[in-house]
């Protein structure tokens, strides 16, 4: 017994130094040749710098909305709402959203409303929304900053994220991409 | 066809065609026969053998390969006590993260020595980097310990007596280092190329287009989130899990991710096959695991691509599926058949939040965790699935009056025993965690985050996660007190090792009995009807079972919906 209890030490000792520290540094060797060496892909624009990857608040007149987060788009933590699909507090938060879309976005019906801009994601750090909730905020935006209608649909259709191979997932928008693009349109 | 559902079976196909050549080296690895991986690893093991005192030659009985199993891991939740209380002053700890409570140390070392990783904690405010690494670690070591028994269960099945079924360090070093360890590293560089965080720097500071300041948490993630599938652990380095739009940026890693947890299980399955040289035992074994898994997934994706009908109802566009807790990049589908991925095989990993998944994926999800076999976790699923198929064998002899054997063994009273009280255990510790949880509404009602059945649901999930071993939760649950750190802690030590030491013992039992050669009276069991009977047995005994319990939670909550 006494013999398993040191084999068993040693052996610890010696897969911790394996796995922790070598698998790691090998890791960490590799990823200095990754995309910004492996510390998160970035979009700069204008001088400042932003993780492709995490998405942003937009609360502010003429950019396209985020979808609701439970984290206020904090990434020093994550997490959904963890609601439960029957909960009524829940389903009275969500019709509050709808009721507030509504009025902010002049003209929509709600069959125009995709359900994930009234859900918060799983992270609360979701950086997309889908293709109608960007299309339902056309009018809002173009409104708001003076722009054709068209113009702007032209722009969600050139920051569509096609399914992988074009076979593959759902169709997606970089909410960040696209409110970066939409800042640059004359 | 739609996009999205091509997505899943994709992984799916691709999967079993990477698990069935991956079986076959794995049945040469635990066989000791020449693989390509011998000049990379045998002059590494060698030296480990010195090191460590071991003599790989040297043959074990069943007890003796226990005891080692029982005092490793007893080794290995110490230091993990040690590691999780005082990270707060061990180093590689940036953002100053503080040190465990005593009972959530317990409850993390203890979830993560058993494979399950429950997490009661947040990995951004709740751990070191240095506690993220010892974690990862112990991510290798509880997997490798997985694959190990089932290398015992491997070699007390062949056909001959003995009580001598191989060395356990041999069979624990050679799973690290030449099936977990070659796999995690080809998937973390897939995932840090796409753009997963591999680095030491602490929170970064970021300001948003339109002005506000907010953190964000990085580190060593790609290195942990590798192992954390191909282990089938599942616990996050991000509070969100692989939901995290760092630990899981793509649509493309997402799929990475599904099928790097689901490889290592498949490939058990065809190793055995390739092992015995049995493939109809083999494939009749996937073939009962895959039926059972698409009874569950289908509805699953169904579910949850149809949206929640309360939604529907308020008149928006539920044409995206139920988007609450879900991700735009993978979608409603892939989130389902995930969120069934990961509780069939115990891997536990999340990339959407079930608390927030439709009441009969819910019920899809708490009956994989509770027949626990289909695939199944690192090893141990292959255990689990031994257990039902000796039940089926002696039901099955009884029925047709033919003396039962599996594989030229004579199953009797003994061994019986010991599968009912397994199978029964499960069962057991589920429905007696949750009543004492229910009955006591200051421990459980006080901490659910939904009311009525769905927080009924939340308990439930709470204990069939931990019984299976599979660290996924309903995240609403206030989990991080003594009483869920506790009980779950005491049923994660029991339900991990009890369902081992059960099966090795009835595999040990048996390879030290008289060889029965098979004759015409023999009852196959790598037929279709078998595999029938072994379907049913696993439906009475684990589903059935739970059928009250489940009508009180997500059952009661879909007819709810519907109203």
């Amino acid at each position: 017994m006494k013999n398993i209890f040191f084999q068993t030490i040693k052996l610890t000792v010696a897969f911790l130094v394996f796995f922790s520290v070598f698998y790691t540094l090998l890791i960490f060797g590799v990823a200095q040749a990754a995309p910004n060496r492996g510390r998160g892909k970035l979009i700069t624009d204008n001088g400042k710098t932003y993780y492709k990857n995490i998405g942003q608040s937009f609360t502010k007149k003429g950019y396209f909305n985020s979808r609701p987060s439970a984290v206020a788009y904090n990434a020093a933590g994550s997490g959904g709402s963890n609601k439960g699909p029957s909960n009524p507090e829940y389903l009275a938060e969500v019709q509050q959203r709808i009721d507030t879309l509504l009025i902010l976005n002049p003209g929509i019906k709600r069959s125009d409303i995709s359900a994930d801009l009234v859900t918060a994601s799983g992270s609360g750090l979701d950086p997309h929304i889908s293709v109608l909730a960007a299309k339902m905020q056309i009018n809002r935006i173009a409104k708001e900053r003076n722009l054709d209608p068209a113009q702007l649909n032209t722009l969600i259709e050139q920051h569509t994220d096609k399914p992988l191979l074009g076979l593959f997932g759902p169709h997606k928008i970089n909410v960040l991409e696209l409110n970066i693009a939409l800042d640059k349109v004359k | 066809m739609n996009t999205e559902i091509l997505g899943i079976v994709l992984v799916f196909v691709l999967t079993v065609a990477f698990a069935i050549p991956l079986g076959r080296y794995i049945a040469r690895v635990y066989n000791g026969d020449s693989t390509f991986t011998d000049g990379i690893f045998n002059p590494f093991e060698k030296l480990l053998y010195r090191f460590c005192g071991i003599s790989p030659n040297e043959e074990m009985g069943w007890k003796q390969h226990l005891k080692i199993l029982l005092t490793i891991n007893f080794v290995w939740f110490l230091l993990s006590m040690f590691v999780l209380m005082c990270q707060g002053w061990l180093p590689l700890n940036p953002d100053n993260n503080p040190g465990m409570s005593a009972d959530l140390a317990f409850n993390t070392a203890i979830s993560f020595v058993v494979n399950c990783n429950l997490q009661h904690y947040s990995g951004e405010t709740g751990l070191s980097y240095f506690g993220q690494l010892f974690l990862m670690f112990l991510q290798f070591v509880s997997a490798a310990t997985g694959l190990t028994t089932a290398a015992i269960l491997f070699n007390a099945l062949k056909e001959r007596t003995t009580d001598k079924l191989g060395n356990f360090y041999v069979y624990l070093i050679k799973s690290c280092t030449r099936i977990l360890l070659p796999l995690s590293v080809i998937t973390a560089i897939i995932l840090v190329f796409n753009g997963t965080p591999m680095t030491f720097d602490g929170k970064q500071q970021m300001t948003t287009l339109q002005g506000e300041t907010v953190n964000v948490s990085t580190g060593p993630v790609a290195a942990f989130t590798a192992i954390k599938h191909i282990g089938t652990n599942g616990g996050g380095f991000f509070g969100a899990n692989s939901a995290h739009p760092l630990e899981n940026p793509t649509y493309l890693t997402n799929m990475v991710e599904l099928g790097a947890q689901m490889l290592v299980p498949f490939a058990m399955i065809f190793a055995l096959g390739f092992y015995l040289n049995r493939k109809k035992l083999a494939l009749m074994i996937f073939g009962v695991m895959t039926v059972g898994f698409l009874l569950l997934a289908i509805p699953t994706v169904i579910a949850e691509m149809n949206g929640n009908p309360a939604l529907t109802k308020m008149g928006i566009n539920t044409g995206m599926g139920a988007t609450e807790g879900k991700e735009v990049r993978f979608g409603a589908a892939a989130s389902g058949f995930w969120s069934i991925a990961t509780t069939v095989i115990s891997t536990g990993s999340v990339n959407s939040m079930h608390d927030s998944a439709m009441p009969l994926s819910g019920l899809m999800q708490l009956l994989a965790m509770m027949v626990n076999c289909f695939y199944g976790g690192c090893g141990v699923g292959l255990l689990n699935f031994y257990i039902f198929i000796i039940l089926a064998v002696f039901i099955s002899g009884l029925m047709v009056g033919r003396t039962p054997e599996f594989l030229g063994k004579k199953i009797e009273a003994r061994e019986m025993k010991i599968a009912m009280i397994i199978a029964l255990l499960h069962t057991l510790l589920i429905l007696s965690g949750t009543a004492l949880s229910t009955a006591f509404a200051e421990y459980g009602a006080s901490t659910l985050n939904n009311p009525g059945y769905h927080g009924f649901s939340e308990i439930l999930y709470e204990f069939t996660s931990a019984s299976a071993n599979n660290g996924s939760g309903m995240e609403g649950l206030g989990d991080n007190n003594p009483w869920w750190n506790i009980t779950t802690g005491v049923v994660l030590l029991l339900s991990r090792f009890l369902p081992i030491i059960g099966p090795i013992a009835i595999a040990g039992i048996l390879a030290a009995k008289k060889h029965v050669p098979e004759s015409s009276g023999t009852l196959k069991t790598d037929t279709s009807t078998f595999g029938l009977m072994v379907f049913a047995v696993i439906f009475i005994i684990a589903a059935l079972s739970f059928f009250p319990a489940l009508a009180l939670g997500p059952i009661a909550e879909y007819f709810s919906l519907l109203n």
